[in-house]
């Protein structure tokens, strides 16, 4: 019996490695240009990174899944740099991630990632690699591109070609932050408690938002970091709480993702500081997401505000209103503000292979398609016309911020 | 007994390690938060709240301790660490969580049919996890009982991944369950506050969670006591007292001793020691089920990765009150609440967890057997 076992396995495993070959033999006659994406595909960011993917997938589809006039067939991949050990993005995964995509040469151009620290992996990677261009639809750390905004050193530190290899199509979190201390100011809070979830991206910017808040003049009662995966926050908020002199604050910051926890620390927050109109709650566009709502349910998520880069879905140029349609005609519904850069970042990278073409180079020359990228000014693309600058930082800065009204974030108006 | 003196014998060595690991504590504590005058000025300035932190540690501890009660006991008897354990507790939220939507208790305005469905919920948690927890046992740990210890310990973690993985699929399935959303398995899902409502309609004290509501306690001192911390301690004592008891008075109980302190002699008189085995998983996991409904009614959220850290902690109690030994781990899975909950209340939550690995490590420094000491078999 054993034996049948093993001849059954056998052929299973033949019969596969044979259909494997047949997948990698496909395709022949013109030539294939790959291009990836790295996002968190495992956690609650899903709920964000699907709706990305989905229209990273329908423009590849709209330009016909080929490149300069037939000539080269485009290929997209999703790969998911998160793992279910840990839920979220996995330091491990992404680095495994850029290591496969720069011994892949058919790649050309790599978009992602959707977490600044998982940026910070696969950024040196991918530079000594060509370079491979990578173009991030998310990424709001600053000093991911600007050296200015980073200890010494760091942000070059990522480049050790020299060359810049990164890109990204939304406004970086030193606006994002500074925007915030002022929106939170304009709420009519004095006094502000700030809480992060101790990564690059999350402490980035309530770093950032406390530095803007003592400056314009908000009292930042205290700045700490949570454990994303503690059981619930009462204790913590128990003590906040009581922060301003026996007090609530007026309004919380929070510097985090929804894998974070996001959900149950808002509860706890609801629990024992009461709702989100006497204690402002506001956040990062990382909690600008259903998912979130949905964690900590609707009752308890009315009034919450988070920010996004950019403009709100009804204020997107034509191409940009057309996207929302084209996209929900195919996959349903879209209310996640991130699907727009993520069809905006596969816009660039085909732009780019075009541009190549256009110029008479060869678009499976890495060093050439980044070059392009960085060359891309004046683009009219989904989220309006816009260019970007040495740093690979967009021109775009308008931030966007969202109330929770009756379950679903709402737009309450665009600051810059 | 002997064996145990032995080990507290003075040794330069650990005397010496003692006081480096003393020396980065207090270097590294003001770092951590460790601000002495400050937290005392805290404590003067606002004495009622060290009180609050007090009830917020108790009922975070009970749910710790309930389901450490499953590690110690497995690892008493096979001296195996379950790391299925916390993702079976895990299933046992999704499992409340379900049957109180299926049965529509979830919506329903009639607190009798709340109360009911409660029940309903915490009996189908326990079973299903009981068995959920001997199923594992059968299929994974006992053809390997024999073989080398590490062999049933990647087992374990195997089982977790999968059981983690099972609660992954389960969140996202919003045909069974409406609540779940169209947001799919990966987020956190809400657990509503069915005690909150229950309350409410029900207009026991005068329909407010807090206990304390109309007393002195909370109109001068701001205390709250909420039904569901009341609920979660007892429900817990009870439990653990009701375990005391049984393992102590019973039969079964007699035998589960018996086969933790020597397997074979515990065969040779008799004893069915699969059936003992199985029994313990069955005991344990329905613990977990029952923890299952308790935090999900108190921290209203139910998540497919919220077993890992939940097993983590509960590890950590069930070591720290001497693993193998009942009292212990509930003793441990109280302190490691009320540790939480002061490190977030008067140190820096950034460094919670890193008190609370610095007091294991003291602790076991010093009692290397855990604050009960170990109740296991010592093998040659």
């Amino acid at each position: 019996m054993n034996k049948r076992f093993f001849a059954l396995l056998s052929v299973l495993v033949i019969a596969s490695l044979a259909l494997a070959a047949c997948g990698g033999a496909g395709g022949g006659g013109t030539a294939t240009l790959k291009i990836v994406s790295s996002l968190p595909l495992t956690g609650s960011s899903l709920t964000q990174t699907q709706t990305i993917v989905n229209a990273m997938t329908l423009r590849l589809e709209q330009a016909g899944g080929t490149a300069c006039g037939g000539k080269y067939n485009v290929v997209y991949e999703s790969w998911d740099d998160a793992s279910a050990a840990l839920g979220k993005w996995d330091p491990a995964v992404e680095t495994e991630n850029a290591n496969k995509a720069a011994a892949d040469k058919s790649i050309v151009a790599y978009l992602g990632t959707f977490n600044s620290g998982a940026a910070k992996l696969s950024i040196p990677i991918l530079n000594a690699a060509g370079p491979l261009t990578m173009i991030s639809p998310a990424n709001t750390n600053p000093g991911l591109t600007k050296a200015d905004k980073d200890e010494p050193g760091v942000t070059d530190s990522y480049y050790p070609t020299g060359v810049r290899s990164y890109s990204r199509v939304v406004a970086a979190d030193d606006i994002q932050g500074k925007v915030a201390a002022n929106f939170v100011k304009s709420l009519g809070a004095t006094t502000v408690y700030i809480l992060d979830d101790q990564e690059l991206y999350g402490k980035g910017i309530a770093d950032v938002f406390e530095a803007t808040a003592n400056e314009i003049g908000l009292t930042v009662l205290g700045h700490e970091g949570i454990d994303p995966k503690a059981a619930d926050y009462k204790a913590l908020m128990t003590k906040i709480s009581t922060s301003n002199n026996g007090a609530a604050p007026d309004a919380i910051y929070v510097g985090m993702v929804v894998d974070n926890n996001a959900s149950q620390l808002l509860k706890d927050k609801v629990a024992i500081m009461g709702d989100n109109e006497t204690v402002k709650y506001v956040g990062p566009d990382g909690i600008q997401t259903q998912a979130f709502i949905d964690g900590a349910g609707a009752d308890v998520a009315e009034g919450v505000y988070a920010s996004v880069a950019g403009v709100p879905f009804e204020e997107l140029p034509e191409s940009g209103k057309k996207f929302k349609t084209d996209y929900e005609a195919k996959f349903g519904p879209l209310t996640e503000p991130y699907s727009v850069y993520g069809y905006e970042t596969m816009s660039v990278a085909l732009k780019a292979i075009e541009d190549v073409c256009a110029a008479g180079g060869d678009p499976t020359d890495r060093a050439a398609v980044n070059s392009a990228v960085f060359a891309i000014k004046n683009f009219d693309g989904a989220l309006g016309t816009w260019s970007f600058d040495a740093n690979g930082d967009t021109s775009l800065t308008d931030m966007t911020f969202y109330q929770v009204q009756g379950g679903a974030y709402t737009s309450v108006g665009t600051f810059k | 007994m002997e064996i145990t003196k032995k080990q507290f014998k003075f040794n330069w060595r650990r005397l010496l390690f003692s006081a480096l690991v003393l020396y980065v504590v207090f270097l590294i504590g003001p770092i951590a938060g460790l601000d002495v005058p400050a937290i005392v000025a805290n404590i003067q300035s606002n004495p009622s709240q060290l009180i609050q932190f007090l009830i917020i540690g108790i009922s975070n501890g009970a749910i710790i301790a309930i389901i450490a009660l499953g590690y110690t006991m497995v690892y008493g008897i096979i001296e195996l660490i379950n790391f299925a354990h916390g993702d079976v507790y895990m299933i046992g939220v999704f499992t409340s969580l379900t049957t109180l939507s299926l049965t529509g208790t979830l919506t329903s305005q009639d607190p009798v049919r709340i109360v009911l469905g409660l029940i309903f919920a915490l009996v189908v948690s326990v079973v299903v996890c009981a068995v959920l927890n001997a199923s594992i046992e059968r299929l994974a740990y006992r053809r390997l009982r024999n073989a080398p210890r590490l062999a049933p310990l990647i087992s374990a973690i195997g089982m977790s991944f999968i059981i983690e993985n099972i609660g992954l699929i389960w969140a996202g399935q919003s045909w069974l369950v409406p609540l779940f959303g169209t947001t799919g398995g990966a987020s956190q899902k809400s657990f509503p506050d069915m005690l909150g409502i229950l309350v409410k309609l029900s207009g026991f004290n005068g329909g407010d969670v807090n206990l304390f509501a109309s007393t002195p306690l909370f109109t001068q001192w701001r205390l709250t006591l909420n039904v569901k911390d009341l609920l979660v301690i007892v429900l817990a004592v009870s439990l653990m007292i009701g375990l005391y008891l049984f393992v102590q008075r019973t039969k079964l109980g007699k035998a589960m001793r018996a086969t933790a302190q020597n397997r074979d002699a515990a065969k040779m008189l008799g004893i069915d020691i699969d059936w003992v085995i199985t029994a313990t998983f069955l005991i344990g996991g329905g613990l977990a089920g029952a923890a299952g409904l308790m935090a999900g009614l108190y921290n209203n959220t139910a998540w497919w990765f919220m077993g890992f850290r939940a097993g983590l902690q509960s590890f950590t109690a069930a070591v720290l009150g001497g693993i193998g030994n009942i009292q212990g781990a509930m003793l441990g899975g109280f302190l490691i609440g009320l540790l939480a909950s002061f490190s977030d209340g008067y140190l820096n939550a950034r460094w919670t967890n890193a008190w609370v690995f610095t007091v294991l490590v003291l602790i076991l420094l010093f009692r290397p057997t855990g604050l009960l000491g170990e109740n296991t078999t010592q093998k040659a």
